[in-house]
């Protein structure tokens, strides 16, 4: 059967865009679904995804973004264009929407429903003047040193 | 209560081969084989999940879950604490759910 050993996994998420704020997330619902302990670190650019003011207006880069975009590509001329990166961004959360992915806020709120739990970087916040009370609800400010301690035991991950 | 599970084929994993072999009665014998006491709320999210698998063939992600019962994220991790999307779908005698949501 099953190993009832508890499995515990930590994810650090250091960038603060809409295509990458999605896998730290997803990874932390998914070993949560599978029942695997989660404390998810967000550090520098990172703290977009936390942040109550931003989380919900993160934007995909056009200009310097070898991926963009999957059907058209976006030269990097045309990615300067006003707008271009707002209009990318637009088109990429009507996508993640059909596949029934939340919006990032919802997405936070239900990785910490499902029990994840959820820490802002003290270094990256003190550098950006931020506060617990700029964080989401549930949020705690925690030294890099103090997660790592936290994560003995198990697996890190780096998004 | 073994007695129930003794006919019941499982894979490496511990969910059943097939799911048509099951009943409410081998359902409820997997629950307790987990750490699980069934309750009415854990019927609401079983029931709705054996009704996705007869119409799309597979085991309803959590997010379908949470959003077409009344049961809420929080809730069903409470009801199946060692992890919703492995448990839920083994007590309904499903496989798991490819969904990564």
């Amino acid at each position: 059967m099953a190993d009832k050993s508890v499995r515990k996994l930590s994810i650090i998420a250091s960038k603060g865009s809409l295509d990458m704020a999605y896998p730290p997330l997803i990874l932390a619902n998914a070993a949560r679904m599978s029942g695997v302990e989660v404390n998810l670190f967000f550090t520098f650019w990172g703290l977009d995804i936390i942040n109550k003011k931003k989380l919900n207006h993160l934007n995909v880069a056009v200009v310097g973004n070898p991926s963009m975009h999957p059907s058209v590509h976006i030269p990097t001329l045309l990615g300067i264009i006003p707008g271009m990166s707002a209009a990318a961004s637009w088109m990429m959360r009507r996508e993640i929407a059909k596949l029934d992915f939340p919006p990032v806020g919802e997405f936070v709120q239900l990785v910490q429903d499902a029990g994840a739990k959820i820490y802002g970087c003290k270094m990256s916040m003190d550098m950006m003047k931020l506060t617990k009370a700029d964080l989401v609800d549930g949020a705690d400010v925690l030294g890099a040193m103090e997660f790592i301690e936290m994560s003995e035991g198990g697996q890190i991950i780096f998004v | 209560m073994a007695n129930v599970l003794d006919s019941v084929k499982f894979d490496a994993d511990g969910y059943m081969e097939d799911a048509n072999a099951w009943t409410k009665e081998i359902g409820e014998a997997i629950a307790k084989r987990e750490g699980i006491a069934i309750t009415a709320r854990h019927w609401v999210v079983i029931d709705y999940a054996r009704n996705e698998w007869k119409t799309k063939g597979e085991a309803p992600t959590l997010r379908n879950i949470t959003k077409n019962t009344d049961v809420d994220t929080k809730e069903l991790y409470s009801l199946f604490p060692g992890g919703p999307g492995k448990l839920a779908a083994k007590v309904a005698g499903l496989k798991k759910p490819t969904g990564c949501i």
